[in-house]
């Protein structure tokens, strides 16, 4: 074992697993996987959370978090943590999905989690794109962005306009907790930080469904250098999806965190 | 104890409730909706978990989930909705571990209808979600038979950490029949070495997937399967016979259209032909070891399903071309007479039949010809 420095300042969290990632250079997925690793080992749950991984980029999250961990088929992890949350609520049952995975095939799944109030966490991973397969057009994607398979840009007139997911699950009644966050900058990440928490807080509390929703970098897909992507996203991602509170249920408001 | 009369579905859901299930998902389709709405009521009273589902995507993946939280858990759905599920079951294939399915058939392809068919009979025993899994598929023939099977499906899904399906159809699903309970089971949770149900201070992470990355992995997963399948061939296949001491002909069905061929080996015994059945009860495994010993001693057989010949090749293939093979069927929802099924008997019984014509062939010009 490595002897600890007297001036560390900064390791890895006890949620992860020794396990190194094989997200790409530049991607913030690394830093959504540590801001709730650091969030369930304070809150220490970390020994009764069951994590529940998508399909896409983070199909392999099982791997780096030091809890029990599922795997989800491409876009039903809501479903899949509401049959391991009803037979164990007593347990933190969450997920962590793509835009691809949450907000195309598991649209269905999502909305429906949020309406019956299901007492689970989502972490959304937002980065325009479907990452694992390509780069291809995302329901997130923005309006006139290149992808794979939006060659000259998306043309809203053929090809649909963006969904704002957290907009449009705050809607539901049984939607407790749902902020949409940033990790284009330091503070912006601290901010992210603490809505992960609120939202495990909301969950434990028994206060319904709770979403963070994280605007994320793709550099490879996108064609851009790391630091060019985390601009993308402060200038351009947070302009269409505009960061905020969603949904606070008057529960969730009383929690101090 | 004493017998009630129970509606099938009803009936099914009950069994799956003293069986110790703990966590039922579904949604709505006719010819099984009623087990939904019992369990809707019956599971809650009981303190058990129960979610209509959005879609039987929603159903079959919270399936997924508290299976793999190791309880006890059930889904049902008739036709178009099992084609729905199929996804979740090939994952739940591959994951490895228990999960009991109902499918109460309808008639199809496509919406079909409402009516008692057989039709899914390829997509439970040889098809249905992507990739190489095996899976048990028992057909009960009347309400108590899916009362007692449904109790067996768990102790089988449970022994071999397999999907188990029981195809009924609407027949069964929907007949009011006497019946006699098992006594309640207490539900236990068992502490199974896999489930993921957090560590709790005892041991180290678990992860349950589908997911092998590398080819040779899946190939040892697809394995370890056949591995078990193999056991499952060698202890599990069931099935009934009926008047086959002195057997010349013997029919073959399953299911609903296993009792109505057995209505109508009743009349022919009473003709004096010389006619028994052969039920398969778990059409996977199938019973081939069974039918290939008939085939050594009688003269000919009729295979009748509700469908156009889905066993049928089963059948065949156990016989290996041993003895003649013959086939009735009906499709689309329609179920058939014993009056049908004894004038098959009786052309089976005149001789004429032979090996070598393909029997499903035979049978779509007879069915033209009466149209």
């Amino acid at each position: 074992m490595v002897p600890t420095p007297n001036n560390l300042v900064y390791e890895r969290p006890e949620g992860f697993t020794d396990a190194p990632t094989h997200y790409c250079p530049g991607c913030t997925h690394g830093i959504a996987h540590r801001l709730v690793a650091e969030v369930l080992e304070e809150m220490g749950v970390l020994d009764k959370t069951i994590g529940v991984a998508p399909v896409g980029c983070a199909v392999f999250a099982y791997n780096y978090f030091d809890t029990d961990f599922v795997e989800a088929p491409h876009g039903r992890a809501p479903a899949m943590a509401t049959g391991i949350k009803r037979v164990l609520p007593d347990r933190v049952v969450f997920t962590y999905q793509g835009d691809g995975d949450l907000a195309s095939i598991g649209m269905g799944e999502i909305v429906h989690a949020a309406a019956r109030g299901e007492n689970i966490t989502v972490i959304f991973i937002n980065n325009a794109n479907f990452g694992m397969t390509g780069g291809q057009m995302a329901p997130t994607t923005l309006p006139g962005m290149k992808t794979t398979s939006s060659p000259n840009g998306r043309d809203v007139e053929t090809q649909g306009y963006p969904i704002r997911t957290s907009e449009l699950l705050a809607t539901l009644d049984g939607a407790g907790y749902v902020v949409r966050r940033s990790l284009h900058d330091p503070k912006n990440i601290r901010m992210a930080k603490k809505a992960i928490r609120l939202a495990f807080e909301t969950q434990v509390r028994g206060l319904g469904f709770s979403m963070v929703e994280l605007l994320s970098t793709c550099p490879t897909n996108w064609n851009l250098t790391p630091v060019e992507s985390l601009k993308f996203v402060g200038d351009k991602m947070a302009a269409y999806f505009p960061l905020g509170d969603y949904k606070i249920s008057s529960g969730v408001a009383q929690i101090k965190v | 104890m004493t017998r009630e009369l129970w509606e099938g579905n009803q009936a099914i859901a009950e069994a799956a409730v003293r069986a110790g299930l703990e966590a039922y998902f579904g949604y709505p389709i006719t010819p099984q909706t009623e087990i939904l709405e019992y369990l809707s009521r019956r599971m809650p009273e009981l303190g058990r978990a129960f979610v209509q589902a959005e879609s039987e995507l929603g159903a079959i993946n919270m399936v997924y989930g508290a299976a793999c939280a190791g309880v006890r858990v059930m889904s049902t759905s008739s036709s178009p909705g099992v084609s729905l599920m199929m996804e979740g079951i090939s994952y739940i294939a591959g994951t490895e571990i228990p999960m009991v399915l109902v499918n109460v058939m309808r008639g199809g392809p496509g919406l079909g209808n409402i009516a008692p068919s057989q039709g899914d009979y390829n997509q439970a025993v040889h098809g249905g979600g992507h990739g190489d899994y095996p899976r048990i598929v028992l057909a009960p023939a009347s309400v108590q038979e899916a009362v007692d099977l449904t109790m067996l499906s768990f102790d089988l899904a449970e022994k071999y950490r397999m999907v188990t399906m029981i195809i009924a159809d609407g027949c069964i699903g929907q007949m009011m029949e006497p019946i006699q309970f098992p006594e309640m089971k207490p539900v236990v949770r068992k502490d199974w070495d896999w489930a993921t149900n957090g560590k709790m201070g005892k041991r180290e992470r678990r992860l349950l997937t589908s997911i092998y990355l590398d080819p040779y992995e899946e190939e040892k997963t697809n394995l370890r399967l056949l591995e078990r399948w193999k056991q499952i061939q060698a202890n599990e296949v069931r099935y009934k016979e009926y008047f086959m001491e002195d057997a010349e002909y013997v029919v073959i069905g399953f299911g609903t259209a296993g009792r109505v061929s057995l209505s109508a080996v009743r009349a022919a015994r009473q003709e004096g032909i010389k006619v028994g059945l052969l039920r398969p009860v778990t059409v996977s495994p199938f019973p081939s070891g069974a039918i290939e010993d008939l085939a050594k001693r009688v003269s000919g057989m009729l295979v009748v399903e509700m469908n156009s010949g889905q066993m049928l090749e089963d059948v065949r293939l156990a016989v290996k071309g041993r003895v003649p093979v013959e086939f009735y069927g009906r499709m689309g929802g329609v179920v058939p007479f014993p009056d049908e099924v004894l004038g098959e008997i009786h052309r089976m019984a005149s001789g004429k039949i032979t090996a070598d014509i393909n029997p499903r062939d035979a049978w779509y010009e007879r069915m033209v010809a009466m149209k």
